[in-house]
């Protein structure tokens, strides 16, 4: 017996409900519960579950809620830190940023919805985040969205990313909360199963952070916002499943309907309620609704809450108990108003022109008691329902495809075919690497006056009003990498991850991760999930960069075919005055360009592959984590020291594709540039490989030689590669034994042409 | 100077507004959507935003809020009155402002930096500037194309009361230069009598080099020189 069913006392038997159905097995099952888990529920009841109780358990126990099959493994990520003021299991993670001001930031996935209606899907996603982060009492100040898609030849992979990109566009443009990054990628390994990952991050006073605990017996639980409708009933059990075809029209029901004015209400509303001190804790009702909202506070605070559903204000009429409990309609709050103070709660509201409603207290005898107009439907321990779920160690054994695919010999593929420029340009244009501007020029970028680095860069920066300081954040993961070597690949995740933020002269802080995978039962994805936890714990130990939070979705599968693993990696750094921060675009005609790092013909996984051969295969690049940070501290002295005029991380599409990025910058105003590279490797290992730990700086040319001494004081190897050229170009990248000859409207159009390009075409929701 | 920030439920930029106007030196308050009486204000400021949701049509509610009445009066007694984005959505269906703001050409949100000319100074929000000015800032709406019909666009042409137009960086009216395909390339206006002034752009996200651009501090600039004129 585990530590949670010990907990239990005898249940009072509570009569089956009118009109509930029969628990049978068939019912059990299609709760997504076990023979296993069903017993040990009654056990756990002393008795068999009413119809509204096993809802409850159902919801609780689900990987979305009880993460069953991650949480054994998630423990060996690092989560602490002198500046870590709340670690994983709150709705939000908490660093101290100094100057008396905490940063909250989360990320969290909405890949399920967003497969079936691909805007609201989205929208929702980033209404969850925002409420994650203004309840810990933070002012959302940005937003970041990490995106996967098919490939866009296929006109449903188009409607599903235009969708996405209106609905995290819309959401966030109406609430006000710039978006500043993110990232995106497309590969048929996401053809039926797009990722939509929103980030969000807050701004509070250390002192205005609040916790979701139900703490304060006696303590008034107060419904606040939206009404409870039908809508999406069990969508967190539905979220631990696989899609299939009949997924789409049969789940659409489950997805919700986001209202942002209402958010943004709520949002006003709430930190308003927070800094009254009328309340001791506020959740958003987000998966599970209600039963995991009022199960986890409760948990939290070890004591119990008593709820009555019939004070539940409601859309519809004639709602079950078991469906007010397990609805998730959004924009919901639960707040614990102190006793006493419910007026005061309720004129804030009422302000913002919000209802909010008594439905129940926290009580002392730690049970979840549910109650029908007074008459009891549901009576279980609380702390089981969050602390009792069932966890599960599973065998991981690598796919055979995998391995094949990963020791192909790739010795053709050095060798180019045709004309390097056109290769080049191929690779430019294509959606993995061309500007996404088409994307983020559908986001507001620069409402709340503080962002300084938009989308587009290394990292995003808001600055911090009232201090010296900024704040980078960013979102990586290259799902090919970790697909072909999960370990090394979430470690390249967490390594990219820092040299953005290092690019823009930020110091890696912390962490939210969104891990992505298939169904875990299945051996070959455990392996992965297990193998790219691994790497990232030793990733995030080499870093100092602690997991604050995250999220774990699994089942992101489509007729038994999982997505890429992709574990993404939300990072956050802390510039220490604004004046470090680094544009990775080159600033000055005649400037010396340099190299950190080095170039090697690992050509695995990476973009020019999938472009020139359709492949992904190969090792992925190795990342030298002692080496990466030398690199990442080499960067960031030279940023602080003010030795450089630009820097910008080498990564999709290669050192090729970095040099004309930097080039280019925002478009209006790009630079020619002249390089040699006298690497004794094939001009496509040069050019085009992904190899880790590698930045590009531009300096003045008499800071050259500090530059390239600094570097060396830090193990980093580092050569000047050429010059920054004219307004007028040209381009010229000469490899030995090959080169890239072009201009700048060449450049141009294929970077920032391609995406506009592919979705102006019409768009529809068939094929 | 003292300037009010009107907030309605939905507003978004209006605490960029009241920064924008305290930078120079202006005296800020908010004047939340159910406040009567605006008497004690120099100047009023509707924000950006989606005022209620704007589920129906930009502005559309907030035009029959209650503090709507007041602001019409205080317009109509000569008080200036900025509406910024979803300010001057809903200056236009208060009907202080002719013609309207319908959904971008491009049918999709634009976020980006535009390039703005300014065509009067003789205006209280840009007597700062010069004449044929190139000024570099953020839009951000979905529903920025200015309509109007042929003799309102006469009117206002004639009249003088285009006050900043679309333009590309070197001062060119294009169809590219214009981001939302407003007619004229109109991207600001003012009333018959000068004091109400509607943009799309936003002058108050252009008032710092930390944030790209500096040009926007014309707009509160010239506000604050030209009241401080009339109170001397």
């Amino acid at each position: 017996m585990s530590a949670g069913e010990s907990a239990s006392v005898t249940i009072p038997l509570v009569p089956p409900r009118t009109g509930d159905p029969e628990i049978t097995s068939e019912l059990v099952a299609d709760h997504g519960l076990s023979d296993d888990e069903y017993e040990r529920i009654c056990r756990i009841m002393g008795r068999i579950p009413t119809f509204t109780e096993l809802g409850v358990f159902s919801a609780m126990w689900s990987e979305h809620c009880g993460y069953k099959n991650s949480k054994r493994l998630l423990q060996l990520l690092p989560t602490e830190a002198p500046w870590v003021i709340q670690g994983p299991g709150e709705n939000a993670g908490v660093i101290d940023i100094g100057d008396g001001y905490a940063l909250a930031f989360k990320i969290e996935s909405h890949n399920h919805p967003s497969a079936i209606e691909p805007y609201q899907g989205a929208a929702t996603g980033v209404g969850g985040i925002l409420r994650d982060v203004f309840t810990m009492g933070a002012r959302p100040i940005a937003i970041l969205d990490s995106l996967r898609f098919g490939d866009l030849d296929s006109a449903r992979v188009r409607y599903l990313f235009g969708g996405v990109v209106s609905g995290v566009g819309d959401y966030g443009n109406c609430i006000g909360v710039p978006n500043i990054g993110g990232e995106v990628a497309f590969d048929r390994g996401y053809e039926g199963n797009p990722i939509v990952n929103a980030m969000c991050l807050g701004l509070m006073k250390k002192e205005d952070l609040i916790t979701a605990s139900a703490s304060g017996v006696g303590n008034t639980l107060m419904a606040v916002g939206a009404r409870t409708g039908r809508d999406g009933i069990h969508g967190a059990t539905f979220a631990s499943e696989e899609l299939s075809e009949e997924s789409e029209e049969a789940s659409r029901p489950q997805v919700q309907v986001g209202d942002p004015f209402t958010e943004k209400l709520l949002l006003e509303a709430s930190l308003e309620l927070i800094s009254s001190g009328s309340i001791t804790g506020i959740q958003d009702m987000g998966a599970a609704g209600i039963t995991s909202c009022a199960a986890e506070m409760a948990g939290r605070a070890g004591n119990g809450v008593e709820i009555d559903v019939a004070r539940v204000p409601v859309r519809e009429p004639d709602m079950t108990p078991y469906e007010i409990l397990l609805s998730e309609s959004q924009e919901r709050m639960l707040v614990v108003a102190t006793k006493g103070y419910e007026d005061e709660v309720h004129r804030i509201l009422e302000k913002w022109e919000l209802e909010a409603e008594e439905i129940g207290e926290v009580t002392a005898d730690g049970r979840f008691r549910v109650l029908e107009d007074g008459a009891v439907v549901a009576d279980m321990p609380a702390l089981p329902l969050t602390d009792g779920c069932p966890t599960y160690e599973r065998e991981g054994i690598e796919a055979d495809e995998v391995r094949e695919l990963r020791e192909m010999d790739l010795a053709e593929h050095l060798i180019p075919e045709g004309d390097l420029t056109k290769t080049f340009l191929l690779l430019l244009a294509s959606p993995n690497v061309a500007s996404k501007r088409w994307i983020y020029h559908q986001y507001d970028t620069t409402v709340r006056t503080s962002t300084a680095v938009r989308p587009g860069g290394d990292s995003g920066v808001i600055r911090i009003r009232g201090t010296e300081k900024a704040i980078a954040a960013t979102t990586d993961c290259n799902g090919r990498f970790v697909y072909l070597d999960p370990r090394q690949g979430a470690m390249i995740a967490v390594a990219e991850a820092a040299r953005n933020l290092v690019c823009s002269g930020a110091l890696p802080t912390a962490i939210t991760n969104n891990l992505n995978f298939g169904n875990p039962l299945k051996q070959h994805i455990y392996y992965q999930f297990r193998e790219a936890v691994l790497g990232m714990a030793d990733a995030c130990k080499a870093f100092e960069t602690p997991v604050t939070g995250g999220n774990v979705s699994f089942y992101n599968e489509t007729d038994g075919l999982a997505i890429y693993p992709t574990p993404v990696i939300g990072m956050v750094g802390i510039i220490e005055n604004v004046s470090h921060i680094s544009p990775q675009a080159f600033q000055s005609e005649g400037d010396d360009i340099v190299l950190l790092g080095e170039n090697t013909a690992e050509i695995g996984g990476a973009e020019y592959l999938y472009v020139t051969a359709g492949l992904v295969a190969g090792f992925p690049p190795r990342v030298d984590l002692t080496r990466e940070r030398q690199l990442q501290r080499a960067v960031l002295t030279m940023i602080q020291e003010k030795e450089l005029r630009s820097a910008h991380d080498c990564s999709d599409g290669g050192l090729a594709c970095a040099l004309a990025e930097c080039a280019l910058g925002d478009g209006e105003a790009p630079f020619g540039v002249n390089i040699v590279l006298d690497d004794a490797l094939p001009p496509v290992a040069t050019l085009f490989a992904e190899s880790q730990g590698r930045v590009v700086v531009s300096c003045a040319p008499n800071r050259t030689e500090n530059v390239i001494r600094l570097a060396m004081d830090y193990g980093v190897p580092a050569r000047k590669i050429g010059t920054v050229g004219g307004r007028e170009g040209p381009f010229h990248v000469t490899a030995v034994s090959g080169q890239i000859k072009t201009d700048l409207t060449s450049l141009h159009q294929a970077y920032f042409g391609a995406l506009p390009a592919i979705m102006n075409t019409p768009v529809s929701s068939e094929e | 100077m003292r300037v009010g920030v009107v907030t309605f439920p939905g507003s978004n930029c209006d605490y960029d507004l009241y920064k924008a106007a305290q930078q120079i030196g202006a005296k800020v308050e908010f004047i939340w959507h159910r406040q009567k009486n605006l008497d004690a204000y120099d100047a009023l400021m509707l924000p950006g935003g989606f005022s209620y949701g704007d589920y129906l049509r930009a502005g559309a509610i907030a035009r029959i809020s209650p503090v709507m009445e007041d602001i019409i009066g205080f317009a109509e007694n000569g008080g200036p009155v900025l509406g910024i984005c979803n300010g001057f959505q809903i200056l236009c269906e208060a009907g202080l402002l002719p013609g309207a703001l319908v959904r971008n050409a491009s049918l999709r949100f634009e976020s980006k930096d535009i390039h703005l000319r300014v065509e009067q100074t003789d205006t209280p929000f840009t007597s700062e500037y010069e004449k044929g000015q190139i000024l570099r800032m953020p839009i951000a709406h979905g529903e920025g194309n200015y309509e109007a019909d042929d003799q309102l666009l006469e009117e206002l042409e004639v009249e003088g009361r285009v006050v900043f137009r679309y333009v590309s960086s070197d001062g060119e009216l294009s169809d590219e230069a214009n981001p939302n395909g407003s007619k004229n390339s109109i991207a600001g206006l003012t009333n018959k009598s000068g004091n109400v002034l509607g943009m799309m752009p936003h002058p108050e996200r252009a008032m710092e080099e930390i944030l790209g651009s500096i040009d926007g501090m014309g707009v509160f600039l010239s506000l604050a020189t030209n009241l401080s004129t009339i109170v001397l």
